[in-house]
């Protein structure tokens, strides 16, 4: 008899349960000497996953199965830490101790060490980028230090496919309370008091939504839950439904209550998340045995059940009216509103649709109360909100904080700021929907209205973190074109629009933009906004205006200049000659040109000059030196007419990235042998036929340094292996884009 | 009939004889989930995860099971990027273009993906041993630039790790 139909039977199982799970949150490390237990929580969210947590946890249960410990130890299998980057990651409770890329042959250090003579690993903690020193609980580790976890904080204490271990934290407390103790409209009330809004982006109050369901007409209505996180670079809902499915279930059936006239909810849940679907899948089973799903749930005559609908790849789909669409089994077109869903929704019944972070905060809005939850965060923004911050970030992952919290907190305190002391440009809030807050004002505060001031959305929470590489003309065509790809065709403002904005930035890109071009595209942005019929169209301008307005200097460099500050921009740039640092390349270049290919080996001696010679004796590369003399014909040079010169260059260029990079083969130097052959006689024009004259140079007079690529794998220069950005390519970082 | 069997069938199975299994076991599928809400979507879900596309005589079955025109099935599986009317690889790789991993190198990943394996996106290698598709985010933005392969998720791949990635899959 699992089914649970009063507090004194949920108290029980929290009473029998809660004492096995103490240590997990016992803070203190001294106390691992006497614990009665030793828990070893290892992430297995689709991050961690991903980086091999899974042969972690078994490495650790057959290090465990030898019997060599006394005190009992359990493997638990967590939902995700939000510390993606550093997985596969580890937790040995007592004492919060973090293990960070922990391999599965890690873990018979771990046992024989952490375990049995009670010594962290040192070399498995986590070191702060800053002052290099190793931080062992994860409490003070500035990444968690700085956070306030409410949604995300059962993420990573318990075990999402154990129903026992969240009811061990008040899981489904909040439903036996609502249930038995308040009515529908006390429900309401207290998330109205607690001031939540919309998690999923467009930030509208709940209870307000909910209010509109509960007064439209009709028998029969419905609950969704908007798991369709389409968003580029925001994860956290996946998170919140691998790590603690059952707050979301929990809500649901809170919200079903709410409303009134309810039997059936339906949970959206993305395609691209196959493990997120089975956690739901299974907490939706489990809570159905306990009775908190069903029929005459806790024995009140109140019935709902939730199905989990999975998605099929649109990003559409997340838009409300869309969404209901897919679920009733049609294409996932958005339609007009109004009819708002309120009143004609699923089947054109009224329905409510929450993003899943909405509803896994309700049980603890209707546990603690409005007024707890309201205390949170700023006056109009209230609670927490979850991020993710990704890019180039030196701590990626997933952070909750409250509201109004300054961004500057966000990027630099929890995310660490850019890796290898970049520095910093802009963020891009709110995906393809939203936009960029550049660097002067990295001290707003992320709330719904100092973020939409700015012209972005806080959306569902995605932080991409933009450094001085990023150009930020780029970046606006990327979202137009991943909005161009989902745009789902139905009204013409977005299907056309769309395509003619991202036509613009195309053209500035390739240093062939007007200014006139940018007010073409401030109308046009400005059409698709108001005339779009659904949020993808409305906010798909966001990108291009909000670079526009903070970057609007980038954009006349583009225009103006023929210039890619940021230098990725392939058609804006160009490399020119260092008159005291190119002159080998260039007399070699020039000394083919006057006699042809026996004269220009005769020459080489003198026309290049010693210090090359010396250089690439001593320290330079012949390798290098040679991929950086074809990287100008191949990517700008080459007029693309004659195929040798085309095709050639590409060729060579590839195969010296891929000695570069140590995955050469001895016969690769006979092709570039040949190829450079080819394109001497087979290039039209000089810029072609010169264009090997280094690489043969280098292969005939260091042959050496070649072989040691291929065959030791190794630059005794130490040049190679290095990034292979352009800037590094020149031994004598000649090639600095203009 | 005999066309989807010589695609996809496992080795060893004659073709009438496949054919006729997974045309039984589609009709099981449709008479378990039909009903249901958004009922088309799931059958179409499931028929493509058993056989691994959706070719036209399984749509053929479907509409007429669902008595649903198949212009509207059609158009179903069309919109949706999750469907695909062309058959698989064996392993299925999977770049990400999503903004982080692009910001990270997504799109160099890709080129050089189609550079070893002469594949293009949406395409598949002659021996059936790969196809080639590209997705928008797969959500493990901490881990870009992300690739999937069947299930397994590869982090960080850099262009010169690919060739001994995919000796892995045979």
């Amino acid at each position: 008899m699992k089914r649970v139909s009063s507090i004194a039977q949920l108290e029980e199982i929290k009473a029998r349960v809660r004492p096995l799970l103490q240590v997990r949150e016992d803070p203190d490390y001294a106390h691992i000497r006497r614990a009665p237990q030793i828990d070893i929580l290892v992430c297995r969210g689709t991050g961690c996953t991903a980086a091999g947590s899974a042969e972690v946890e078994e490495a650790f249960k057959s290090e465990i199965g030898r019997g060599k410990l006394e005190v009992k130890v359990n493997t638990v299998k967590t939902g995700c830490r939000g510390f993606c980057e550093k997985g596969p990651n580890v937790v040995v409770a007592p004492g919060d101790i973090l293990y960070t890329g922990v391999k599965a042959s890690d873990a018979s250090e771990i046992v024989e060490k952490h375990l049995l003579h009670f010594e962290i690993v040192e070399r498995l903690l986590y070191r702060d980028p800053q002052t290099g020193k190793a931080i062992a609980p994860s409490h003070e580790i500035d990444f968690y230090k700085k956070q306030r976890r409410e949604v995300m904080y059962l993420n990573g204490l318990i075990d999402p496919w154990s129903i026992e271990e969240y009811i061990a934290y008040d899981g489904y407390r909040a439903l036996v309370k609502a249930l038995l103790e308040m009515r529908p409209e006390d429900v309401l009330e207290e998330v109205r008091k607690s001031g939540i809004r919309g998690r999923g982006g467009a930030g509208f109050p709940t209870a307000t939504k909910w209010g509109f369901v509960r007064n439209a007409s009709g028998d029969e209505k419905f609950v969704l839950c908007n798991g369709d996180e389409g968003d580029p670079g925001a994860f956290m809902n996946r998170s919140v439904l691998e790590g603690n499915p059952h707050s979301v279930v929990e809500g649901m059936v809170i919200g079903a209550y709410a409303i009134g006239n309810v039997r059936q909810g339906y949970a959206y849940v993305r395609a691209e998340y196959p493990l997120a679907i089975e956690t739901l899948s299974h907490a939706i089973s489990q809570a159905r045995e306990y009775g908190f799903l069903g029929k005459d749930i806790m024995g009140t005559g109140f019935e709902f059940n939730i199905d989990v609908f999975p998605g099929a790849g649109a990003f559409v789909c997340g838009e409300e009216t869309a969404l209901m669409r897919s679920i009733e089994g049609k294409r996932g077109n958005p339609r007009q509103r109004p009819p708002f869903p309120a009143t004609k929704g699923l089947f054109d019944k009224p329905t409510t649709l929450n993003n899943v972070e909405t509803w896994s905060n309700i049980p603890r809005i209707i546990l603690n109360g409005g007024e707890w939850y309201s205390s949170i965060g700023t006056k109009r923004s209230s609670g927490t909100k979850t991020f993710c911050l990704v890019g180039k970030i030196n701590n990626s992952g997933i952070a909750e904080v409250p509201l109004g919290t300054p961004m500057k907190v966000l990027i630099f305190d929890i995310g660490g700021g850019c890796p290898e002391g970049k520095k910093f440009k802009a963020v891009q809030i709110g995906g393809p929907s939203g936009g960029v807050i550049p660097y002067h004002h990295i001290d707003v505060p992320v709330d719904y209205e100092s973020v939409t001031a700015l012209g972005a959305i806080m959306g569902s929470g995605g932080l991409i973190v933009m450094d001085e590489d990023n150009c930020m003309v780029d970046i606006a065509k990327f979202y137009l074109g991943f909005t161009m790809d989902e745009s789902c065709g139905k009204c013409t403002p977005c299907r056309a629009g769309i395509p003619k904005m991202r036509e613009i930035l195309t053209k500035i890109s390739q240093g062939e933009g007007t200014m006139e071009d940018l007010n073409i595209l401030a109308e046009l942005a400005e059409m698709v906004a108001s005339v779009s019929l659904c949020g993808l169209g409305q906010t798909s301008p966001n990108p291009a205006l909000t670079t526009i307005r903070h970057f609007r200097k980038e954009y006349e460099a583009h225009i103006l200049d023929k210039r890619c500050p940021a230098g990725v921009c392939k058609a804006l740039v160009a490399y020119h000659a260092l008159e005291d640092k190119c002159l080998p390349c260039l007399e070699a270049v020039a000394g083919y040109d006057a006699g042809g290919y026996e004269a220009f080996k005769a020459a080489l001696p003198q026309l290049v000059p010693e210090r090359l010679v010396t250089k690439l004796q001593t320290s330079g590369c012949a390798v290098d030196l040679a991929r950086f003399s074809l990287t100008v014909p191949a990517r700008n040079g080459s007029c693309t007419k004659c195929t040798s010169c085309r095709l050639g260059t590409a060729q060579m260029v590839s195969i010296l990235d891929d000695i570069a990079t140590g995955t050469g083969e001895p016969e690769m130097l006979d092709l570039l042998f040949e190829l450079s052959g080819t394109m001497r006689v087979a290039s039209e024009c000089p810029v072609g036929k010169t264009a090997p004259s280094i690489v043969l140079f280098t292969l005939e007079h260091f042959r050496k340094q070649y072989e040691e690529h291929v065959l030791d794998k190794r630059c005794s220069a130490g040049i190679c292996h290095k990034a292979l950005s352009y800037h590094q390519v020149c031994p004598l970082r000649a090639g600095v884009p203009t | 009939m005999e066309a989807i069997a010589a695609e996809v069938r496992p080795e060893g199975e004659t073709g009438a004889g496949y054919a006729g299994r997974i045309f039984r076991q589609i009709q099981h599928i449709i008479d378990d989930t039909g009903g249901q809400a958004g009922g088309l979507i799931r059958v179409l879900q499931q028929a493509q995860g058993l056989i691994g596309y959706l070719p036209e005589p399984v749509l053929k079955t479907i509409s007429r099971d669902l008595k649903i025109p198949l212009s509207e099935v059609y158009g179903i599986v069309s919109f949706y990027h999750f469907f695909t009317m062309v058959p698989k690889g064996r392993h299925v790789i999977q770049v990400c273009l999503g903004t982080s991993c692009y910001v990270k190198g997504g799109e160099k990943l890709l080129a050089s993906l189609k550079k070893d394996s002469g594949l293009e996106p949406e395409g598949m290698t002659s021996d059936r041993r790969f196809s080639l598709e590209t997705v928008r985010c797969l959500g493990a933005c901490a881990l870009s630039p992300v690739m999937t392969v069947g299930k397994d998720i590869h982090k960080k791949v850099k262009p010169s790790d690919i060739k001994e990635l995919l000796s892995q899959y045979k």
